[in-house]
C-alpha cells in the first residue's frame, strides 16, 4: 500500500500541481469575470442617478423609477415561489421516496426535461393558452373575494396579469426545485431512516424525522436558485405581462418587472435611456448577489442542525 | 482554509451570475460596423453598413437581397438596434447609413456636421406602413370613428361599445354592451410614437399627452409586446382594440375607418400613400432634405392619416467614392419600383407614391464625394 503510493507520487505531485492550479484558475476567472460585469454596470449606470430627475423615464428621478418595478419582481418572484416550492418539494419526495422505481425514474427524467424548455415556449404558452383560461377564475375572484386587496377587481379583460406572471414562473423553477431536492432527499442516510423505520414510524413520521431535517439546508438552496430564476426570467414576463404601474391586486393589469422592462425597452433604447435600463439590470444584480448571501447564510446556520452530523 | 472561504464567495456569486444571465438572449448588441468599402471603379461593390429601426427590417432584409443580386460584389449589413441607436452611430460616423422612424431634429443634424462634413446629414423617406385601429367586437365587422372617439377610447373615457359617441357614427352597427378593454404596446416602438402624434394633432383637445414611443403610463389599460402579441392580445379578447402595424391584422378583425374631413377613409396602402403625399417637407433644412412634416388632418380625401415614415438618414457627403456610389444605388434602388415592390412583398408596406419616389430618388442622387 504503502509502496504504490511512493511510486505514484512524483507523477501525484505534478498531477496535483496542474489541477489545483486549474482549479484556482476556473475560481479566480469566474471572480474577475463577475468583477467585470459589476464594473460595467456600476460606469454605465452612473448616468442615471446622476441625472437630473425630471430627465429619468417618469419625470421623478431614479428612485421612483426603479421601486415599482423592484417591488413587482419582487411580487412575481414570491408568487412564483409560494406555488412551486411545496409543490417541488412533494414531487421530489414523492420520487425519492413513495413511487416505485420504474416509475420514479421516468418520472424524474420528466421533470428535468421540464428545465429544458426555452422559457419563451413558457411565455407564448402562459400568455396564449393559461391567460386566456384565467379569465374566469380571476373574474370569480373578484367577485367573491374581491375585498382582499390581492384580489381587488376589477379583474383584467385579458388576464395577462401578475398572477398569471407569477404562475407561468412557478411552472419554470418547479423542475429546479423539484430536482434538486430529489437528489438531496435520496441521499437522507438510509440508516436513519431504517431505524425510524423500526421503531415503528409510519412513511411519513420517517419523512419528516429522518428526511426533511437532513434536507433542510438543501431545499434552502434548491428554493433559492428556484429565486434566481425567478427574478432574472426575461422573455416569459414580457409576453405574459400586461404592464402598468404598480398595484397591490395581482388579477387586474398592472405592475412591472425589472428584466421584463429591460427586454421591452432595450431594443429602441439610447441615450440616458439605455443608462436607466443598464441600471435597473444593476438593481436586479444587487438583489440577487444579496438574496444568495442570505440564501448561504442560512444554509450554514442550519448545518449544526441537520440530521447528517 | 482561505481556499474554502474564497470557493465559498465564489459559489455565492457564481449562481448570482447565472440567475443574471438566464435571461440574456434577445440583447442586438452592435456587431462590427466597421467601414469596409473597397475602391474599384465604377460599379457597386464593397460593403455597406447601417444600423436603426427595427421597424423596417423585413423590408431591408428584401432590399438588401435585390440589390445584391443586382450587383454582385456588393454586401449590405443591417443591424436593427433602434431608430435612436442608428441616429446615434451615423452621428458619430460608426455607420454609412442609418434607419430612422424619425427625421433627425436640427441639433443632431448640426452634430452630424462632424463627420459627415460641412453640408451635414439628410433625411430621406423609404419606407411607408399605415397603422390600422384594429378591433374585436363580436357581430362587428365595420367601425367608423373619428380622431376624438379614438383618443377617449385609448384613454379609457368611453368605457363601453355602445357608447353614444359610437353609436351615433355608426347607425347600423348592431353594438354590443361591451366593456372597452384598450390594447397598446408594452414596448417602445415607432408605432406607437406615429399613433399618439396622430391622436395629438388629430384630436388635440382629448389627447393631451405629447408624442412618444412608450404609452403614456399613467393611462389604463392592457399591453402586449411586439406587433404580434397586441393583434393576438386583440384576437382572444372580445370588446379589445388596438392600433397595429396594418399588415398584420388578420382578418378576423374588424379594421375602423378613420374619419378625416367630413368623410370616413379605411386603411389601405394607397390612402396612406396619399397621406404621406400631403406631407409638408420640413423648412429651413437642405434642399435635398425630405424630412417629412406629416399631416395628420388631411383635406384631401382619401387620405389615412395614421402613417408611419421611415427614413434613410445618410451624409450629403462621403470621403470616398466607392462609399458615396453605394450609398447612392442602395438607397435609389429602395426606393425604385423594384425596392418598394420587394418591401411591399416582404413587409406589406405602402409603397412611396411615384412622386415621392422621384424626389426620393433626386435626393440620394445629389449624394456626394467630400472634395
Amino acid at each position: 500500500m504503502s509502496i504504490t503510493k511512493q511510486a505514484g507520487s512524483a507523477g501525484g505531485r505534478t498531477g496535483d500541481k496542474v489541477f489545483s492550479g486549474a482549479a484556482l484558475g476556473a475560481g479566480v476567472l469566474i471572480m474577475v469575470v463577475l468583477f467585470a460585469v459589476a464594473v460595467f454596470l456600476l460606469v454605465q449606470a452612473l448616468p442615471a442617478f446622476t441625472a437630473a430627475p425630471a430627465d429619468v423615464t417618469g419625470g421623478r428621478g431614479f428612485t421612483s423609477y426603479i421601486v415599482p418595478i423592484v417591488v413587482g419582481t419582487l411580487i412575481a418572484a414570491a408568487i412564483a415561489l409560494v406555488i412551486a416550492t411545496p409543490i417541488g418539494v412533494a414531487v421530489a419526495l414523492f420520487i425519492s421516496h413513495y413511487a416505485p422505481r420504474r416509475l420514479a425514474q421516468g418520472l424524474g427524467y420528466v421533470v428535468d426535461l421540464l428545465a429544458a424548455i426555452p422559457s419563451v415556449v413558457y411565455g407564448a404558452w402562459g400568455a396564449s393558452f393559461l391567460a386566456s383560461q384565467l379569465k374566469e377564475p380571476y373574474q370569480w375572484l373578484a367577485d367573491n373575494l374581491g375585498w382582499i386587496p390581492i384580489f381587488a377587481g376589477p379583474a383584467s379583460s385579458t388576464a395577462k396579469t401578475m398572477l398569471t406572471a407569477g404562475i407561468v414562473l412557478a411552472v419554470m423553477v418547479l423542475p429546479i426545485i423539484a430536482s434538486l431536492c430529489r437528489e438531496i432527499f435520496l441521499q437522507a442516510p438510509a440508516l436513519h431512516q431504517e431505524a425510524a423505520l423500526a421503531l415503528g414510524a409510519t412513511r411519513w413520521e420517517m419523512v419528516r424525522m429522518a428526511v426533511l431535517p437532513f434536507a433542510r439546508g438543501g431545499i434552502i438552496s434548491a428554493v433559492m436558485l428556484g429565486l434566481g430564476r425567478a427574478l432574472g426570467e426575461t422573455m416569459a414576463v414580457a409576453l405574459v405581462l400586461s404592464s402598468g404601474p404598480l398595484m397591490a391586486s395581482l388579477i387586474r393589469s398592472g405592475n412591472q418587472t425589472v428584466a421584463a422592462e429591460i427586454a421591452l425597452n432595450f431594443p429602441e433604447a439610447f441615450g440616458l435611456r439605455l443608462h436607466e435600463l443598464i441600471a435597473a439590470g444593476l438593481v436586479l444584480f444587487i438583489i440577487t448577489l444579496v438574496v444568495n448571501m442570505v440564501a448561504r447564510w442560512i444554509i450554514n446556520r442550519h448545518k449544526e442542525f441537520s440530521g447528517a452530523n | 482554509m482561505k481556499a474554502l472561504h474564497i470557493g465559498r464567495v465564489a459559489a455565492v456569486v457564481t449562481v448570482g451570475a447565472l440567475a443574471l444571465t438566464a435571461c440574456g438572449t434577445d440583447n442586438v448588441v452592435g456587431s462590427g460596423t466597421t467601414p469596409a468599402a473597397t475602391t474599384s471603379g465604377a460599379t457597386v461593390t464593397g460593403t455597406l453598413t447601417g444600423t436603426g429601426a427595427t421597424s423596417i427590417s423585413a423590408a431591408m432584409d428584401a432590399w438588401k437581397a435585390g440589390f445584391e443580386s443586382a450587383n454582385t460584389g456588393a454586401n449590405v449589413q443591417y443591424s436593427p438596434e433602434g431608430s435612436g441607436a442608428g441616429r446615434k452611430a451615423l452621428i458619430a460616423g460608426a455607420v454609412q447609413f442609418a434607419g430612422s422612424d424619425a427625421y433627425l431634429k436640427d441639433e443632431e443634424l448640426a452634430s452630424a456636421k462632424a463627420k459627415c462634413g460641412p453640408d451635414g446629414a439628410m433625411n430621406i423617406p423609404w419606407y411607408i406602413s399605415p397603422i390600422a385601429v384594429t378591433f374585436n367586437v363580436p357581430g362587428v365587422k365595420d367601425l367608423k370613428l373619428d380622431a376624438g372617439t379614438v383618443a377617449k377610447i385609448f384613454r379609457g373615457e368611453i368605457k363601453t361599445w355602445n357608447d353614444p359617441a359610437i353609436a351615433t357614427a355608426n347607425p347600423g352597427a348592431k353594438l354590443p354592451d361591451l366593456a372597452i378593454t384598450a390594447v397598446h404596446r408594452s414596448d417602445n416602438s415607432g408605432t406607437t410614437q406615429n399613433f399618439t402624434d396622430y391622436l395629438n394633432k388629430a384630436a388635440a383637445s382629448v389627447w393631451t399627452d405629447k408624442a412618444s414611443g412608450d404609452w403614456p403610463a399613467a393611462l389604463p389599460g392592457e399591453n402586449a409586446k411586439g406587433t404580434s402579441g397586441v393583434v393576438k392580445t386583440v384576437t382572444e379578447t372580445a370588446g379589445a382594440i388596438a392600433y397595429a402595424d396594418d399588415s398584420a391584422v388578420t382578418d378576423a378583425l374588424g379594421k375602423a375607418e378613420l374619419k378625416v374631413g367630413d368623410a370616413y377613409v379605411a386603411v389601405t396602402a394607397e390612402a396612406a400613400a396619399k397621406a404621406v403625399d400631403s406631407a409638408t417637407v420640413v423648412p429651413g433644412r437642405s434642399a435635398n432634405d425630405l424630412s417629412l412634416k406629416l399631416n395628420r388632418t388631411p383635406k384631401d380625401a382619401g387620405a389615412y392619416p395614421a402613417v408611419l415614415v421611415s427614413y434613410a438618414v445618410v451624409c450629403q457627403t462621403y470621403p470616398d467614392a466607392a462609399t458615396a456610389a453605394l450609398v447612392k444605388a442602395f438607397g435609389t434602388f429602395a426606393v425604385g419600383d423594384a425596392g418598394q415592390q420587394a418591401s411591399v412583398a416582404a413587409a406589406k408596406s405602402a409603397p412611396l407614391s411615384s412622386t415621392l419616389a422621384a424626389k426620393a430618388k433626386a435626393s440620394f442622387a445629389s449624394i456626394k464625394v467630400a472634395k
